[in-house]
């Protein structure tokens, strides 16, 4: 329930702030039309000085899932680039309900890939201009070219680079190929598969297909929400060799019908504990015995971990379920506040964050400049899969793991080059959430 | 005249009761009306007419299964409800005598509604779970030596959360009802020959019956309409009409959920409407 409350104090601070936004607003447009006076009148010299000034009085909100909507981000901000970043936190559903329905209410999105695919030909969101970025050359070619190395596979599903680009400025389609307009900035993504309590199962587990199996009848779990869940179950399903799919991340009637028969099985055999759709309730699920094996995010084996609790984020030889997210600018944005949008955006790739969200046990995109913001034990635990020598903190200053402990799933290469698929919007979405609320009420 | 001159100035003390309800209850429901029959896709909903919002929601055995549990849900909260409001209200207005002490125990009932709904809820979860205080203690007493797996996640802790957090609403109108008993007909029916049993059965029951038809009314519109106690309490396993329309939200379908929202009102409505028929409530207003 912690997220609830957290919502709706951002939402009410975010009402006590925007009476003044608009004011404010008002005066950074007021201060760009002086900008453009004065390039005008030939005053050119005078610009910079101009815009260093405003830029303070610039104010960008930012909305996004829980994960990299960091209070710390937005204070480094204001240290290093002068402007106020505000943060509102919602979940994935939220966020992409937003995003299309209330296009004025934010400057920044910050989104995951598959809600890019249904959010950005809605038309509420602009596509930036890659040359305008110093740091563009730093991003994971994985959101370019879909390979993390040049002779590795891509997966299924939505694989980011797929929504990356559109055509031109202007352009709601995705191109096929990268351009100069990017859709998304890529900031933090990850590999994620199932999370074990090996204290209470006592044995080795090496596939997708335990989830459904017997022995754990009524102790396990799997996350509800359709768009993911329905691609652990695929994995879970292909595993067991119950289904074969073509493309995982885009099924057919068929295969959607095939998946749910299989899960709708298991749930009226009792094997599921409980279904979880926030990150707390995975955590508590895990906690406190009720389940111990289900489908988890990094950071919430973190959190059990946290409590004294062994747990641990199982690799599974079918490979990992990746999910990615990145900000991109809302359609509105113009003038100082669009300039300070890529100078935040720049800011971004430039290796703080980077670090930062590596040390959450999340990957950054431009991970070569995330290297020289943190130590070699840093980066040999959390990228190299190397054993750590001292204790591994958190960015809050938290002991994370001990000494000697070493990244369940091993190294970058190895996880993010493992992964079998991404999370996705299919054809038939329509046809698979009215599946997915059978299973559910099954 | 005078009378054309009272009658405008009704029209004119009501006009802004009628102005907030136009505004704020007529408008949104044309709206969800209008919606329920437009087309969506992902991320958009696209003006249309068009049936197949509640073809498929009416032909889908989803649905029907959906209501059958909600149903279930809403008689059984109901029967609980009914059962311990109406022993709590009869102890309130018949055993204690004085009056201070009648409202000190009423404001005792009210203490639970202190606190938020979903606090009280959550606070079950770890009560009932498998290595929960209750499934420790059985242990402990040796009364099982499994935990029990379906005390919670399950319909029996749905119904359990249901019951405790609706039952005041099922009390106060029927502590109201019985408070308006004439205390000399039940001194009549003894007088008559009748046992405390024929008392309650022919006197009181039939009494309270406006408040019991109020209390049901209160408890089942919000059991029919809820959803985060069946999400939380069933751990996400069950599936009431309330947490399918949410569900409908969440995944941009707002025409769908606006179809669902209008079959939900008229079911609603029209057990409502069964409720007046047996009950002439007005007589408790």
């Amino acid at each position: 329930m912690t997220t609830d409350t957290s919502k709706s104090t951002a939402k009410s601070t975010k009402n006590l702030l925007s009476a003044k936004e608009v004011t404010r607003r008002g005066f950074v447009k007021g201060a760009a039309v002086t900008a453009g006076v004065a390039i005008g009148s030939g005053a050119i010299t005078g610009f910079p000085t101009i815009w260093a000034q405003n830029i303070k009085n610039v104010t960008l909100r930012q909305f996004g899932t829980g994960v990299s909507n960091i209070n710390a981000v937005a204070d480094k901000v204001k240290e290093d680039l002068g402007f106020t970043l505000q943060m509102t936190a919602l979940d994935s559903d939220a966020v992409a309900q937003r995003a299309v329905t209330q296009p004025k209410s934010f400057d920044i999105a910050d989104i995951e890939y598959w809600i890019c695919k249904k959010v950005f030909p809605a038309g509420t969101m602009q596509p930036m201009d890659t040359t305008k970025l110093k740091n563009y050359d730093a991003i994971s070619k994985l959101f370019i070219t879909g390979k993390l190395t040049p002779d590795s596979e891509i997966a299924q599903g939505t694989a980011p680079h797929t929504v990356g680009f559109v055509e031109s400025a202007d352009s709601v389609d995705f191109a096929s190929a990268p351009t100069q307009w990017m859709t998304l900035i890529p900031t933090i993504y990850n590999a994620d598969t199932l999370g074990i309590r090996p204290d209470l199962i006592n044995r080795p587990i090496d596939s997708w297909s335990e989830l459904l199996n017997p022995e754990f009848k009524g102790k396990a779990s799997i996350l509800n929400i359709p768009s993911i869940g329905i691609m652990d179950a695929a994995m879970v399903c292909e595993a067991s060799g119950l289904v074969t799919y073509g493309d995982k991340g885009n099924m057919t009637k068929d295969e959607i019908d095939k998946t749910i028969a299989v899960m709708i099985e298991a749930k009226n055999a009792g094997q599921f504990r409980a279904f979880w759709k926030s990150f707390d309730e995975s955590v508590n699920l895990m906690a406190s015995g009720e389940v111990v094996i289900q489908s988890m995010w990094s950071p919430a084996v973190a959190a059990v971990r946290s409590k004294g609790i062994a747990c641990k984020y199982q690799p599974l030889k079918e490979g990992y379920r990746a999910w990615g997210g990145g900000i991109g600018l809302a359609k509105h944005l113009s003038g100082l506040e669009l300039e300070a949008a890529y100078e935040y955006i720049d800011w971004y790739l430039s290796g703080w964050v980077g670090a930062y969200l590596n040390r959450q046990g999340y990957y950054s995109a431009a991970p070569a400049t995330a290297q020289k913001f943190m130590s070699e034990d840093e980066w040999g635990f959390w990228m190299e899969g190397k054993a750590a020598a001292g204790d591994i903190l958190s960015p809050d200053g938290k002991v994370m793991e001990k000494a000697g402990a070493v990244r369940d799933g091993g190294s970058y290469e190895e996880r993010m080059g493992s992964v079998a698929c991404w999370n996705s919007v299919m054809d038939e979405n329509k046809h698979m959430i009215r599946k997915w609320n059978e299973f559910i009420a099954a | 005249m005078a009378f054309d001159m009272s009658k405008r100035s009704s029209y004119f003390l009501i006009s802004p009761m009628a102005l907030i309800f136009a505004i704020f209850l007529v408008v949104p429901l044309l709206t969800i009306v209008i919606v329920s029959f437009w087309d969506y896709d992902e991320y958009r909903i696209l003006p249309d007419f068009i049936f197949e919002n509640y073809s498929y929601l009416l032909g889908s055995s989803v649905t029907w299964k959906i209501y059958l549990n909600t149903f279930k849900y809403a008689a059984l909260t109901w029967g609980f409800t009914l059962l311990i409001g109406f022993t709590v209200a009869y102890f309130l207005a018949f055993h204690v005598r004085s009056l201070t002490w009648q409202i000190v125990l009423f404001m005792v009932c009210t203490i639970p509604f202190w606190t938020s709904n979903i606090i009280r809820m959550i606070s079950w979860i770890p009560f009932l779970g498998r290595n929960g205080l209750l499934n420790s203690a059985l242990m402990g007493l040796g009364i099982v030596d499994q935990p029990l797996e379906f005390l919670l996640f399950s319909d029996f802790a749905v119904v359990l959360a249901d019951v405790h957090l609706y039952t005041l609403f099922m009390v106060v109108p029927i502590f109201n009802s019985m408070m308006r008993i004439d205390r000399s007909l039940i001194e009549a029916a003894r007088d008559a020959g009748a046992s405390g049993f024929e008392t309650l059965r022919q006197v009181i029951v039939p009494l309270s019956k406006p408040g019991i038809a109020i209390g049901s009314i209160f408890v089942i519109t919000v059991v029919m309409g809820d959803f985060i106690t069946v999400r939380l309490m069933s751990g996400g396993q069950s599936a009431s009409v309330g947490l399918q329309i949410s569900n409908e939200i969440g995944v941009l379908q707002y025409p769908a959920a606006a179809a669902s929202a209008v079959v939900l009102l008229i079911t609603v409505l029209l057990i409502v409407t069964a409720l007046l028929r047996m009950v002439d409530i007005r007589k408790e207003l």
